[in-house]
């Protein structure tokens, strides 16, 4: 299947070199990547499915460069491509032959630690992990912890809502954020938010939060820092079926235990994981749960005991406790490696990101196995069990003539039947052009409609980061909302990807 | 449901549909009106019709172990309340009821104002607010058209999070018909520390440096001088704990050991009373009792007391306040003037960042000053572009959030 994005526009690529000499006047030449070679490094992001070779990358360094680039965008009506650290797993930031393409990399200082309101304020390059590690030494942490978070950048995690394996507790990006400064598509300034905790008027903030880059560039975030819990311990627990781990974590909800973070693993993963590393996860097990309590001690050895007796009412066959941070750590690391490991059956993986209520766990494996068989590949699961987050993790080589077709149709066949549970696309990669044409599954068009009417009264040119998380492109003047600038309509005619 | 009666009975998604269509092409416009608890919230803009949520009312998904729960928007808060607390359930968020602010049964709100405004209670610090617990939702927009956003999942990234949005607009961009909700177990139990002999800035600098300790207290608030029981001597600062008994009187040992350095002396609420009090907090009860202006703040948390001191400062008579949010939220009632001393409150806020919100006063004085927080020009601008995108004709809440819309 060939991705559809929207048709380059023949007088944007015929006036690249005066777009550039303009640039030039915005930035010093270390901030503009011109040449094809150079560029090429920044064809795709995380999702390597699809390239495309940006007009021109621009790394801005302060808020007046990236206003005076919008400015100009919007003046010239190119298109502008957001882009952090490149860790979308989505395409969230896969470039636009005829688009800037900006990098916000150079966005890279904390600004301020605010211990008295247990924030800080960063610049949107900042790595999630550098947050934590600079406020570390006071015992505290940034809580949401995407699998990628020794080198996504805090204002792709903002653009994309990330979450991590800690959501049902600590909750995902947007619950964990106080204030954004966004620069406009047309080069205004507006912040949002700030050190209060909550808005003056409509949830703004809340809104840019999970945007795919679609509405504004984020200049300055103000993240909320929590103390670290006093101790976290670890359950391993194996299951002779996935039907039985289901009930486990359904069970462990009932209680009124909210565990940090509660992960699943099947069979495949299990293997995979104990051949690639080995931790001492049961092969006997059909699943494996992986509970982490944390909060102060008493209360997580007592959830421990509680945690341990639904385990063994559940028809647990094997239950391990973590008696030291070592050994917790042995627990995690495993399902770290997940990823890697299942490398190691097939050289290439597709990641699916669907959630699904969780008691529908059992027939959604058991739907995504048949699947499996019907396209002849195999998948492996890691679950965020607790918030029934699911990665079914696509099997397949790319250098089989036709498995790429196949991983991507079988994927999107899982997607279908997350929705079809009264689950949805995405929990948190985002839909970027991945799952931009699955929108329909979930949302009818006046739905989307609205959603577009959103996007209009943030950019109403649609330049910024087109083609992503919406499968039509719509005038805004459709909608009566368009302000038509020099005369000039963005979209001939309106392409249907 | 008569379509020129005053008062529409909304029964389905569809009939507010037929009706909002209809108003938009006569460029008519609503009010919405769920138990109309929070009639008198907002700026004074009488509309010529209301919309009546009240008819589209019981909770239609309730699963405990996934720890969902959806509700029409008219269902009452007491009924969902009620529910949740039969499965040892929670809105963690504890909605404040504005039944106190402006008289009317307690709990009768519905969940769709309750949403519609994002009322959220002293638990904001470690819980979050109402717009943290909103999964999806049902509405019919200003242009008459049925829309759904989110989902009934944890974790979903699927389009924009509109639930941010509609959350707290005030009926302003869409009627909400079904609201999709987390729910969250109810703590074992809770107990209260109180810290006395400090005064209000003391006080308040001890609940910052509790809620940076890992002891997951959830509520901090303080109580000043001379609300009876509480306080009659001297202000009263409160740190509320919750979970299983074992853990809530370990962390409260440990939370009095680690203060103790500060020179107050200790109380501690069971229970019961610790309930008690965090229900007047969340109400703002010793506040909105009193009769007068109530002006609502929400600031950093270390400001809390410098915006308090710099309109002591500027002479505001201020008839009683109080701290909630570790300092981050500033109840007021104020000796009643025409302007609602809204430019000194404002510019003490301003100084600072942050906003303030005029919660009860007369027409009078809720027509002629901006009852929520002005915003700077582009910001103006993207907030009607944004109420425009959903209802393009102002039908809905004509003039309650803004004059220009």
């Amino acid at each position: 299947m060939t991705l559809m994005m929207p048709a380059p526009e023949p007088e944007i690529l015929a006036n690249r070199d005066a777009l550039i000499a303009l640039l030039r006047d915005i930035l010093p030449e270390s901030g503009l990547i011109i040449d094809e070679t150079a560029r090429r490094a920044f064809e795709c992001d995380a999702f390597t499915m699809y390239r495309a070779l940006p007009l021109v990358v621009v790394l801005p360094e302060t808020v007046a460069q990236v206003r005076a680039i919008m400015a100009l965008a919007a003046e010239m009506n190119v298109k502008i491509v957001p882009r952090g650290a490149g860790t979308s797993l989505s395409g969230g930031s896969m470039p636009l032959v005829d688009g800037i393409l900006l990098g916000m990399s150079k966005f890279d200082r904390i600004l301020e630690i605010d211990y008295d309101n247990r924030c800080a304020r960063v610049q949107p390059g900042v790595q999630n992990l550098a947050i934590s590690k600079a406020v570390e030494a006071k015992g505290f942490y940034y809580a949401p912890d995407p699998s990628s978070q020794i080198a996504c950048s805090i204002g792709g995690n903002v653009a994309e809502n990330a979450g991590g394996v800690h959501c049902l507790k600590y909750g995902l990006t947007t619950n964990n954020i106080l204030g954004l400064e966004v620069v406009l598509m047309g080069g205004e300034i507006v912040r949002l938010g700030g050190k209060h905790l909550d808005s003056e008027a409509y949830d703004l903030m809340g809104l840019m939060t999970g945007s795919e880059g679609l509405l504004g560039v984020v200049t300055e975030v103000t993240v909320r820092i929590l103390q670290k819990p006093a101790v976290a311990r670890c359950l391993l627990v194996g299951f002779p079926s996935v039907n039985a781990g289901a009930r486990f974590v359904g069970a462990v909800i009932a209680r009124g235990v909210i565990p940090g973070g509660m992960e699943m693993m099947d069979k495949a993963t299990i293997h995979a994981v104990e051949r690639f590393q080995p931790c001492g996860y049961p092969l006997d097990a059909e699943a494996i749960v992986i509970v982490e309590l944390d909060g102060a001690q008493v209360e997580v050895d007592h959830l421990v005991g509680v945690v341990e007796e639904i385990a063994r009412s559940e028809g647990a066959t094997t239950t391990k406790i973590s008696n030291s941070e070592s050994e917790r750590l042995q627990f995690w690391a495993g399902r770290k490696n997940a990823f890697p490991a299942v490398s190691c059956i097939k050289p290439d993986y597709l990641c699916m990101d669907g959630t699904i209520p969780r008691a529908r766990l059992p027939e959604v494996l058991e739907g995504m196995d048949a699947l499996a068989s019907k396209y002849g590949l195999q998948v492996a699961n890691v679950f965020h069990a607790g918030d029934g987050n699911l990665h079914p993790l696509i099997l397949y080589d790319a250098s089989i003539e036709g498995d790429v077709a196949r991983a991507e149709q079988l994927g999107f066949d899982i997607l279908r039947l997350c929705v079809s549970v009264g689950g949805v696309l995405t929990g948190e990669h985002g839909v970027g052009v991945e799952k931009r044409d699955l929108m329909g599954e979930m949302f009818n068009e006046i739905d989307l409609d609205q959603q577009l009417r959103v996007k209009c009264a943030f950019d109403p040119m649609s330049r910024l980061n087109p083609g992503k998380v919406f499968p039509t492109l719509h005038r805004c003047a459709e909608f009566g909302m368009m302000h038509v600038v020099g005369g000039k309509t963005p979209f001939p005619e309106i392409p249907r990807f | 449901m008569d379509p020129a009666a005053a008062t529409l009975e909304i029964r389905d998604a569809a009939d507010a549909a037929e009706a909002i269509s209809l108003a938009r092409s006569r460029n008519a416009s609503f009010a919405i009106v769920g138990a109309g608890s929070k009639k008198r919230l907002g700026r004074h803009a009488p509309q010529p019709r209301e919309l009546s949520t009240k008819a589209l009312s019981g909770v239609s998904l309730y699963e405990p172990e996934e720890l969902v729960l959806s509700a029409r928007a008219g269902t009452p808060l007491r009924e969902i309340e009620e529910l949740l607390d039969a499965h040892r359930q929670q809105l963690a968020f504890e909605p404040m009821d504005h039944a106190r602010l402006f008289g009317g049964a307690t709990r009768s709100a519905t969940i769709g104002g309750v949403i519609a405004v994002n009322a959220s209670g002293p638990r904001r610090i470690k819980a979050g607010a109402a717009r943290d617990h909103l999964l999806g939702f049902q509405c019919v927009n200003g242009r008459g058209e049925i829309v759904k956003s989110g989902g009934r999942v944890m974790k979903n990234v699927t389009g924009y999070d509109l639930s941010k949005l509609v959350c707290g607009s005030y009926g302003t961009l869409a009627l909400l018909t079904e609201v999709t909700l987390k729910v969250l177990p109810k703590p074992e139990t809770q107990e209260t520390l109180l810290l006395h002999g400090l005064d209000e800035a003391q006080g308040l600098a001890q609940l910052r440096r509790a809620s940076g300790m890992p002891h997951e207290a959830s509520s901090f608030a303080v109580v000043p001088a001379g609300v009876t029981p509480l306080s009659p001597e001297g202000a009263v600062a409160a740190i509320r704990i919750e979970g299983p008994q074992i853990s809530v009187a370990m962390r409260r040992d440990a939370l009095i050991a680690q203060l103790k350095d500060c020179g107050a002396s200790f109380d501690v609420l069971d229970q019961e009373k610790s309930a008690g009090l965090w229900a007047e907090v969340r109400d703002a009860a010793p506040v909105v009792a009193r009769s007068g202006q109530i002006w609502r703040l929400s600031v950093a948390p270390s400001d809390g007391f410098k915006v308090v001191e710099a309109l002591r400062g500027a002479g505001t008579p201020i008839l009683a306040h109080l701290f909630d949010w570790a300092g981050g939220l500033i109840w007021l009632c104020l000796e009643p003037a025409l302007n609602a001393h809204a430019e000194t409150v404002r510019s003490a806020v301003d100084a600072y960042g942050g906003h303030a919100m005029l919660m009860r006063a007369s027409e009078d004085t809720r027509a002629r000053v901006e009852v929520f927080h002005p915003q700077p020009g582009p910001l103006a601008a993207l907030t009607k572009r944004v109420k425009e995108s959903f209802d393009p004709a102002h039908v809905l809440e004509r003039g309650r959030m803004r004059a220009e819309f």
